[in-house]
């Protein structure tokens, strides 16, 4: 059997503990390439912050596991006429290294939940209303007229341009016609499926005016990666106005 | 039955076979069907991974001719540039013959079968004619599975997790891919109902269920799981052909509008019935495919570690913990899809909870080398390759389990990645340390350690230059199956990065010629080694290499367990299972 030193190894070694933090450090600078993407809503930083929390926990955890193991494969390789440490094991360190990372699993998920809870089981009591169908490969957009009620003839449609005013809740019913799609604004760190037969709801509100894209995320056919749509956050007045516009194109367009 | 008590009873099943066909083809020998298995599943890796190649040459220059592709599939590629339908079949079909042609067969049809009944000192497994039925039914699934690119339409294009309704309204790909893989889940269902009856029933003397080696934990835990998972995935399969086919609407609610007509089959059912059924399977078989590789890379741990498992029984009630705790999680994949968010969150603490009993096997491996003899031999090599590798895939397993930020990841490159690292970075080098182990035991040769070493290198270095980047990919918010990334103007960074990717992929592929070529040249010129040159344990290295037909001359008697390396007062740092002790062992 083989019994040369690993010298290689001992290069792997350090190579590792020098990548290892400096991954780390990487990953949490601001304006690096692998960030990630802006805060666009209210709730993206909970979001990002439980990342970051998972990312530190789970890095460090990472390191210690390669940097063991790597210092075991040191230390503990084949030396002539050497031999093996009988033992099998010892149930007092198992016991140990199964409560910690159910422990920390644990936090996580408490950690979690608070988020999850705000994000998807309580809605705001009021913001604008917005219906958004779902089809290959676009997305239909409603808004209620001046009776204040979706699905009435005085319905507000556009396709693929979105808009809601900043510092506002958006309230968003989704559905689909055909398959199921799903709603994905990156920057707002907010993604459901709308799935046909049935009806989802998200809220977003906006940190401040700007230009988006809208993506969908669930393959939905040939066309998924060019069902794109478009958000625009407006000021209130700005977002009156081009209701007030659409309503007019709308209009003329059904004459 | 009257089968399997004759074998244990020690007589023989069936005499040796004289006839090519009856010896090489239509064998009732576990080892042959186990080496056929292995064909098999090497010749689809070998499919998958070049579909995988076409898949990132458009990631990495979306739209680019290939003007070669052009002559092969005109319908896909016309004039060697690839149309958006033709990328959904590529990754589709990648992922199906990847888990279901190649990684299932190889560590459970190839590796299962050759080992399990070698391993608990049986002559053959409990069913032969059953086993070779199990291997010959898989091969016309293979055959479906590829004949569906040709079909008018082309192959299925709704991914491997062919989501209903937009698998229920695809060309006649989706039907053929339907058929390939309710047959090949018969073929599998049979296998596990095999393994099962064989471990439990057909165990040398001696052999209690704790001295069973790890990878026959994980096999017969495999076999449950299989049991228990298959006639869900397959009983929403055949949901799934009726409503193509015979125009029922299990998964088709009211009111479908497809490109503009009213879809003429629909009304009452249910999008979201698939994915609970299909995840139902899906989860546990995740499991399914890394379990075997866990036991596979414990048993070659201990070996050239030249120690005991550390914590050989937490090992396998660990396993068992994840048997059992893979039925009640699956709803983690369906946390951004409707779902009650009440829900999400029961899935998400019982999620949580599964990462536990990995966290204590990957400890446990790491126990496993502390004060060994480590020996860096290629299956070595590849072991602790999936140890390494294992930990990245578990630990990014974690960001999904939380909710919120699952919001954000899921469907995106992080999930490609973490599917990687568990099984390419984690089953495949399982099966790759399987394959250096075991060659000596199977064909009587070694495999040459110097050009397996190259492999080994090379595959790491540019599987983690391939799939590392997934994941900043992912935190960028680049979707999976998406044809063309450059079409959002968040995504046009990203093109460097993935060209990047695409060339350490085809690096990647490159790299398993070695493979390849070394499997084929050291069959004729690899070194001629003895019946255990690894000095290992188990029952499998007490009889020739390789076996004779029936395995063992006498059925042997087992002592002790599976992993007594370097006891105290012996002269020889290995102890086999049948080789009594000469002193008490300890237990601890
Ligand atoms: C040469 C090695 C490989 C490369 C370059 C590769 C590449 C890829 C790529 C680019 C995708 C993403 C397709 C997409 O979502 O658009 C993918 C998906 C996938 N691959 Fe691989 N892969 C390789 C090996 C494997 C292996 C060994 C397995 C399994 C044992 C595997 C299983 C999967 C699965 C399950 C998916 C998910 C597909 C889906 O999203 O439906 N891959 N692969
Ligand atoms: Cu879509
Ligand atoms: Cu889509």
């Amino acid at each position: 059997m083989n019994r040369r030193r690993p010298s290689w190894l001992s290069l792997i070694v350090g190579a590792a503990i020098v990548a290892a933090p400096a991954l780390l450090l990487a990953a949490s600078e601001p304006n690096a390439p692998w960030r990630l993407p802006e805060e666009a809503s209210t709730y993206a930083g909970r979001i990002d912050g439980i990342f970051n929390l998972i990312l530190w926990i789970t890095g460090i955890v990472f390191f210690l596991v390669e940097i063991t193991l790597l210092v075991f494969l040191f230390k503990y390789r084949a030396k002539a006429g050497g031999r093996a440490t009988y033992t099998h094991g010892s149930n007092r360190l198992e016991v140990i290294w199964t409560i910690i990372p159910a422990l920390i699993l644990v936090f996580l998920a408490v950690v979690s939940q608070d988020s999850w809870a705000y994000i998807r089981n309580h809605f705001p009591s009021s913001g604008t209303v917005i219906d958004i169908t779902a089809e290959q490969f676009a997305w239909n957009i409603r808004y209620p007229g001046p009776d204040g009620k979706l699905n009435t003839d005085d319905d507000i449609v556009t396709l693929n341009q979105l808009h809601f005013p900043v510092d506002k809740p958006a309230l968003i019913n989704l559905h689909s016609k055909d398959v199921i799609h799903s709603f994905f604004l990156p920057e707002f760190r907010i993604k459901q499926d709308a799935v046909p037969g049935m009806t989802t709801r998200v809220w977003v509100q906006a940190k401040h005016t700007g230009n988006w894209e809208i993506a969908c995320a669930e393959l939905c056919g040939l066309g998924h990666y060019r069902m794109k749509g478009y958000l625009t956050v407006d000021t209130p007045e700005g977002f009156q106005k081009w209701l007030a516009e659409t309503a007019a194109e709308n209009k003329t367009e059904s004459k | 039955m009257s089968e399997a008590v004759a074998v244990a009873h020690g007589h023989g099943v069936h005499a040796a076979p004289t006839s090519f066909w009856r010896k090489y083809v239509f064998s009732l020998d576990h080892k042959v069907i186990g080496i056929q298995y292995m064909s098999y599943s090497l010749f689809m890796l070998v499919i998958g991974g070049l579909l995988a190649m076409l898949v990132r040459w458009q990631l990495a220059f979306p739209g680019r001719p290939l003007a070669f592709m052009g002559k092969i599939v005109p319908a896909g590629m016309p004039g060697g540039v690839m149309l958006p339908e033709f990328y959904n079949s590529l990754f589709t079909m990648h992922a199906t013959i990847m888990i279901f042609f190649a990684i299932m067969p190889l560590l459970i049809g190839a590796f299962g079968n050759y080992v399990v009944p070698l391993q608990i000192g049986a002559r053959d497994m409990a069913f032969p004619r059953l086993n070779m039925m199990s291997f010959w039914t898989a091969v016309p699934g293979a055959f479906l599975i590829i004949a569906s690119f040709f079909v008018e339409g082309g192959a299925a294009q709704s991914g491997w997790t062919s989501y209903a309704p937009l698998s229920a309204i695809q060309p006649k790909g989706q039907t053929l891919w339907l058929l390939a893989l309710l047959v090949l889940g018969i073929s599998s269902l049979l296998t596990a109902v095999n393994f099962i009856t064989t471990i439990i029933n057909l165990r040398a003397p001696g052999m209690h269920f704790f001295r069973m080696p790890l990878t026959v934990w994980a096999l017969f835990i495999d076999a449950i799981l299989l049991l228990l998972a298959l006639p869900v995935l397959s009983a929403a399969m055949i949901m799934l052909l009726f409503d193509r086919i015979l125009h029922t609407t299990f998964f088709l609610p009211a009111g479908l509008i497809v490109s503009g007509a009213a879809w003429t089959n629909a009304g009452g059912g249910q999008p979201l019935l698939w994915q609970h059924l299909f995840w139902f399977f899906g989860h546990p078989e995740v499991y399914i495919m890394i379990l075997p590789a866990m036991g596979i890379v414990s048993d070659v741990m201990a070996v050239f570690a030249r120690k005991p498992i550390f914590g050989y029984r937490s090992m396998a009630y660990a396993m068992c913990g994840i048997a059992g705790l893979g039925w009640i999680v699956w709803g983690h994949h369906m946390f951004q899809s409707g779902m009650n968010p009440y829900l999400g969150t029961t899935f998400m603490i019982s999620t949580m909870v599964i990462a536990v009993p990995s966290a204590i096997k990957t400890f446990n491996w790491l126990g496993t080398l502390w004060r060994g003899q480590i020996h860096f031999t290629t299956p070595m090599l590849n072991a602790i390759a999936f140890v390494a590798m294992f930990a990245i895939g578990g630990l990014s397993g974690i960001f999904m389990a939380s909710t919120p930020v699952d919001i954000f990841i899921h469907d995106t490159y992080f999930i490609v990645g973490h599917i990687h690292y568990v099984l390419f970075g984690g089953s495949l080098f399982g099966a790759f340390a399987g394959l250096y182990f075991w060659f000596p035991k199977m064909f009587g040769r070694k495999m040459s350690e110097t050009w397996g070493k190259v492999h080994f290198w090379l595959s790491l270095i540019f599987f983690n230059g391939v799939m590392f980047p997934m994941h900043i990919l992912g935190m960028r918010g680049m979707q999976r199956r998406i044809y063309d990334y450059t079409q959002y103007s968040h995504l046009k960074g990203l093109q460097p990065l993935n060209i990047f990717m695409s060339f350490s992929a085809f690096a990647l592929g490159v790299s398993q010629i070695v493979l390849i070529v070394n499997f084929f040249w050291s069959l004729k010129f690899g070194e001629r080694v003895g019946n255990n040159p690894w000095r290992a344990n188990t029952l499998e290295w007490q009889t020739t290499s390789p076996p004779p037909h029936e395995n063992f001359a006498e059925i042997p008697i087992v002592y002790h367990g599976p992993y007594e390396y370097s006891v105290p007062g012996m002269a020889e740092d290995y102890l086999p299972q049948t080789q009594p002790a000469s002193a008490p062992l300890s237990s601890h």
